[in-house]
Formats: structure tokens, C-alpha cells, sequence
């Protein structure tokens, strides 16, 4: 069951991925409905020209060191779409309470171990 | 509709910060009680394929593009919270690696679209689930209606932040958003849709919120 969810898991990284590489270098780049509405209705002049976002990793989702075509596109695509899929899972095992599965897992493991030695001490007393 | 730094009043910012933090808080709790541990990878791919459409902008009216937001599709595939924990995960890293939305914007970018879009559109969903029939078509349908209903509603709450930062009347604004929005999200419910049936398709017990209809139409037939 598990293991199939991670195939439909990967399945669906790889829809995402083809996504990002290939179709998101050649997306609409006319500006988006926000942005469209802020230069209407005069107000696209209050954006802060973003003196931290000079050193985001990719802005504008463009690689650095690719120039603006479609491959810094692509690049970008591609490492964002991976980082979402890993940050997504490693978010939702953070937030899984590991404390709960952890001792639940030692718990039923030592139990084997010990019954045995539950078991040998009346066992040990019974030929005497 | 991802707000840019500058377009928030510091108390608007602060306001979207607060809200957001408490609903993420919910979030975080209750999907430590409910989440299972199968639904780790599907909330992985949720965020992959959320970060990864919304990089697609598609031309809209007048020389205007929009994309697809998916907070309806990931509220229906894990949850509401689960959806807001995907949304907080996908706004962060655009707002970060990207530079897609302000840092001071992100906490009402969050709210914007995960909890008014994402909860506000599950709960629409909900409801158009109860009165619509039981059916694939049926939930499709509800899922077409909350998804056009969750962008217009995002883009509504961004204007309302923006008329009460004093950037914009709202007079102004919330018909110009409205109106852009409106058309955006028809692409958002084709694109909703067509996701959800490839999924019903393929992996029906991934969709969180399909309840039927075969095992009902099942009980039925073999009690009869």
C-alpha cells in the first residue's frame, strides 16, 4: 500500500517535473492579474525595489549564471519542483509527531526479547 | 496574486502574519493527530505539482496573464490543514529562492490563498458536495464551483488588504480584481478538474474527500 503511494508519489513528481522544465520556459510572461490591475489603477510605482530579493537564489525564476531564456527557466523549474517535493515530505514527517512512532516501534520491539526471559525464570525453577 | 513588498500597510502585514501563524498552528496540531504516515509522500507531490502549475501563467484577457492556484485541489486531496501546510511550504519557497511575493506580504499572501482560498474553498466544496448527487460528475462539479469561487475569493481578500493599507481605494480595486480573477479562475476550475479526474482515474484512494459513489452503489447491490 505504502510502497505503491510512493510510485503514485513519483509518478506525479515526474507530471510536476515536465511541468517545470518543459512547459513553464514558454508560460504567458504578460504580466499576471495583480500586477495588471496595480499598473490600471496606478499603483505598481509602490513596489519596493526589493533591496534583500537582490540576493534570493533565483528571482524571477531564473537560474543564475543562465542569462533569461528558456533554459535558466527550466533550471529553475526543476530545483524548485524537487525542493517543494522534498520540503513537502520533510514537513509532513516533522509535523507526524515523531515522538508517538518512535517509542511505539521500541516498545514492540523489546517485547519479543523479553518474554523469553519472562519465560526462563519460571522455566529455570521448574527442575529444582 | 502574490503581493510584492510595498503594497502593505505595516499593521496589514502584521494582521496577515497573526492570522496566518494561528491558522498554521491549527494546522500543524491537528495534522500531527491525523495525518498518516501514507499520506507523506502524497502531501510531497501535492506541494511539487502546486509549486510547479503555478510557474504556468496563461494568457487571460487584454495582454494579462493568470495561473493556476490549487489550494481547492490540495483541500480535497489532503484536507484543508494538510492544504494549508502545503500552501505554507510553496508560498515560503517562492517568497524565498524566488523572490515571487514579499517577505513582509507573506504571512496575507498566505492567508489570501491558503486559508481564504484553500479553507474558504473547501468548506464551498463541502457544501456543494452535500446538496449536489453523489456522483463523480457531482464532485467534480462541486470541485469545478469552489476552485472559480477560491480565486475570486483570494483575489477579493488581497484587494480588501490592499484598499485597508491605503494603497488603493477599494472602490477601485476590488471590481478590477474581481473582474481579472473571474476569468482566471475559469482555468483554475479546467484545470482542477481535469486534475482530479486523472487522479480519480488512476489512484481514487488518494483523493481524500472522494466518499463514493461505487462502495455505496456496491452495498446496495450485493444486499439486494
Amino acid at each position: 500500500m505504502n510502497r505503491s503511494l510512493w510510485i503514485f508519489a513519483t509518478a506525479g513528481l515526474l507530471v510536476a517535473l515536465c511541468l517545470a522544465v518543459f512547459v513553464s520556459p514558454y508560460a504567458s510572461s504578460a504580466p499576471d492579474g495583480l500586477d495588471r490591475v496595480a499598473a490600471d489603477k496606478g499603483f505598481l510605482d509602490k513596489v519596493h525595489d526589493r533591496t534583500i530579493w537582490r540576493h534570493a537564489l533565483m528571482p524571477d525564476y531564473l537560474a543564475r549564471g543562465l542569462g533569461d531564456g528558456p533554459l535558466s527557466t527550466a533550471a529553475a523549474g526543476l530545483f524548485g519542483t524537487l525542493c517543494a517535493f522534498a520540503v513537502g515530505c520533510v514537513l509532513a514527517r516533522l509535523v507526524r509527531r515523531p515522538t508517538l512512532g518512535v517509542p511505539t516501534l521500541g516498545a514492540s520491539a523489546s517485547l519479543p526479547a523479553s518474554s523469553p526471559e519472562v519465560n526462563d525464570l519460571p522455566g529455570e525453577g521448574h527442575p529444582q | 496574486m502574490h503581493i510584492p513588498d510595498g503594497f502593505l500597510s505595516a499593521p496589514v502585514a502584521a494582521a496577515g502574519y497573526a492570522a496566518s501563524a494561528a491558522v498554521l498552528a491549527l494546522a500543524v496540531k491537528r495534522s500531527g493527530q491525523t495525518l498518516e504516515e501514507r499520506q507523506v509522500p502524497l502531501l510531497g507531490v501535492t506541494t511539487a505539482f502546486v509549486f510547479a502549475a503555478q510557474m504556468l501563467n496563461f494568457p487571460v484577457a487584454m495582454g494579462t496573464s493568470g495561473h493556476f492556484l490549487g489550494a481547492v485541489l490540495a483541500a480535497v486531496l489532503l484536507g484543508p490543514l494538510n492544504g494549508c501546510l502545503v500552501f505554507a511550504a510553496v508560498l515560503t519557497l517562492q517568497c524565498l529562492l524566488f523572490a515571487d511575493g514579499g517577505l513582509t506580504a507573506l504571512g496575507a499572501n498566505f492567508f489570501n490563498m491558503g486559508v481564504v482560498g484553500g479553507v474558504g474553498g473547501y468548506a464551498l466544496f463541502r457544501l456543494a458536495t452535500a446538496l449536489l448527487p453523489r456522483s463523480r460528475r457531482g464532485f467534480l462539479f462541486a470541485a469545478a464551483l469552489a476552485s472559480w469561487i477560491s480565486v475570486v475569493a483570494s483575489a477579493s481578500a488581497c484587494a480588501v488588504e490592499l484598499a485597508l493599507s491605503g494603497t488603493v481605494p477599494l472602490g477601485l480595486v476590488l471590481p478590477a480584481m474581481g473582474m481579472v480573477h473571474a476569468i482566471i479562475g475559469i482555468g483554475e476550475a479546467v484545470i482542477t478538474v481535469a486534475t482530479l479526474s486523472v487522479i480519480l482515474a488512476a489512484r481514487p484512494d488518494v483523493v481524500g474527500e472522494w466518499r463514493g459513489p461505487s462502495p455505496v452503489l456496491l452495498v446496495g447491490e450485493t444486499s439486494s
